[in-house]
């Protein structure tokens, strides 16, 4: 039995970093400190793809790595026009060929922040974000406010390490000295924990922020007796709270994404943070859901200009979430083949544009079956990046950091598959040049 | 009572998120194909925990179970995200590009129709 410290866990984007495992034969046997009950599961494992498969006659047949790479890349060379989506599971690495792959195509690629904080993503290209890391959260921050997101459940981590329970520089009493407001439209287990429950109108937090930001800048007077469900009284009392802490720090989930006014509640919400700063220090931040959604967002970024539903077929990228992100192409049946690699379309896309999906060749690259391998004609295993394969990643807060490889694996890591994938594409096109 | 007008979130849970890469199991299907409610609503609908509802939208309908939990206000329903939940989500982002995941107008009601597997789930959009 072998002790592996300073795991870094590749679930959530809060990238834990300082995991202990106890290893045995090539297996984590035990985890023995850091992860939350989510990232412990992943590192425990589940059930795995056991061998590349195609689809022949409505059952998948298992067959090679090669012949799997090649009729993937059969398909993909047919399509005029693939989707590639998903990209938040796996290694910047990976990204970097998925972005090549891309623009060699002329297809669309997308990620899964289409379906989570791209509506944040249009948010801060409109007016910016004035952010900042983890670690200034956790070493400053004495007021944290979670907007229409369940931490508690979904980054269990999250207060212990960075903001609510963590203990920092200036934040030495840790909880003692520091208050947290929940807004939400339910009382969740978050909720429960905090010293302020707000709870919202669903689809109302627009009006709420914009309530707030009147206080903050003096116009209390403009404020009806009620908002979204709020009375004044509430809405006076945080933002007395906001006026009385040393560092407010806004976290927002997909509660604010995922309704009503979408990207501007958003900009609402960086503009309650402005407002904010004429009384303190204030920050905000999205919580990320993939351990490296944000990592597609940057090498996207850096590679083609934009974060993002980027459609190369014009021969450079082009931009226009709305048109060219994952579910809207699929709803129109505006591609005919795709792609979709770490992560499961199958089981968070609308029913109504998996109709779509499931009529089109599909190529999955994943470790795990899923909803979508029951709409995939190949599937090509994956290693685990984090467990059996290394790379980097970015964390919510954009901070890089490099998941290590602790065990060894026969299965191919993203990165391999994909630029195999490459070659073939490019292999088939100077052929039939020639 | 025929069916309660409601209106329908979702969103992740710790189960959901611990059963992520093991979607195809048992644990992941109890988890996410259930929709939590008032009990109040509950006992207007006339349904017990693990009674199935059938949750319609203008975009299709799902068969879920039941599960009390008095954090939701009255008239709103909670389903884990997941096929269950997705099952009657527009595919129309309004240019957008994110679905309206949350706050979209449904009617709750009983039923004596079972949960559909994730499999069978799936194979009903193969139209």
């Amino acid at each position: 039995m072998v002790e592996v410290t300073d795991v870094v866990c590749s679930l959530c984007g809060c990238v834990c970093d300082d995991i202990v495992l106890e290893v045995e034969n090539n297996e984590i046997v035990k985890v023995k400190k850091g992860a939350c009950s989510v990232g412990k599961a992943k590192l425990l494992g589940h059930e795995r793809i056991k061998s590349p498969a195609i689809r022949e006659n409505g059952e998948l047949r298992e067959c090679s790595y090669d012949e799997a790479i090649k009729k993937a890349a059969e398909i993909l060379y047919k399509s005029r026009r693939s989707l590639l989506y998903g990209w938040s599971s796996t290694v910047c690495e990976a990204h970097k060929v998925g972005v090549e792959l891309t623009e060699d195509l002329g297809a669309v690629m997308d990620n899964t922040a289409s379906v989570c904080h791209g509506p944040s993503v249009l948010a801060i290209n409109d007016v910016g974000l004035p952010s900042c890391t983890l670690g200034e959260v956790k070493n400053r921050a004495d007021l944290i406010i979670y907007w229409g997101a369940n931490p508690a459940q979904a980054h269990a981590n999250h207060m212990k390490r960075y903001s609510y329970v963590s203990k920092g520089y200036w934040t030495e009493e840790g909880k003692k000295g520091k208050k947290m407001v929940v807004v939400d439209v339910r009382k969740t287990m978050t909720a429960k924990m905090a010293d302020v429950f707000v709870q919202i109108k669903q689809g109302k937090d627009y009006q709420v922020f914009s309530a707030l930001r009147a206080i903050l800048r003096g116009h209390e007077d403009v404020v009806p007796d009620e908002v979204g469900g709020v009375p004044k009284e509430q809405l006076l009392e945080v933002a007395n709270m906001v006026k009385e802490s040393k560092f407010v720090m806004t976290f927002f989930g997909m509660g604010v994404t995922h309704t009503g006014a979408r990207h501007n509640n958003i900009v609402n919400a960086i503009q309650f943070t402005r407002a904010a700063h004429l009384h303190t220090k204030a920050s905000i931040m999205p919580l990320r859901g993939h351990y490296n959604v944000a990592g597609i967002n940057q090498v996207c970024t850096w590679e083609t200009g934009f974060p993002f539903a980027i459609d190369m077929s014009r021969g450079y990228a082009w931009y226009n979430p709305g048109e060219q992100s994952a579910t809207d192409l699929l709803y129109r049946g505006d591609c005919d083949a795709a792609m979709i690699i770490a992560s499961d379309p199958g089981a968070h896309f609308p029913g109504e544009s998996l109709k779509h999906l499931a009529k089109i060749p599909v190529i999955q690259i994943d470790p795990y079956a899923n909803p979508t391998t029951e709409f995939a004609d190949v599937v090509i295993p994956a290693a685990v990046s984090g467990i059996e394969a290394e790379g980097n990643v970015y964390r919510m807060d954009n901070v890089p950091i490099r998941l290590r490889k602790i065990l060894d694996t026969d299965y191919l890591p993203d990165e391999e598959i994909l630029q195999r994938i490459l070659t073939e594409i490019r292999a088939m096109r100077e052929k039939e040049g020639e | 009572m025929e069916g309660m007008n409601v209106r329908l979130i979702s969103g992740r849970t710790a189960v959901q998120g611990q059963n992520l890469d093991s979607k195809l199991t048992e644990k992941y299907f109890g988890e996410v194909a259930r929709c939590d409610m008032n009990g109040n609503d509950m006992e207007k609908l006339g349904v017990a925990k693990e009674d199935t509802v059938k949750v319609t939208t203008a975009y299709g309908a799902v068969i879920v179970k039941a599960k009390q939990d008095d954090g939701n206000p009255e008239g709103m329903v909670f389903i884990p995200m997941g096929p269950w939940c997705n099952a009657v989500i527009s595919g129309d982002t309004h240019g957008a590009g994110m679905p309206s995941f949350k706050g979209v107008d449904a009617t709750v009601e009983k039923t004596a129709e079972a949960v559909l597997p994730v499999k069978e789930l799936m194979r009903t959009y193969m139209g």
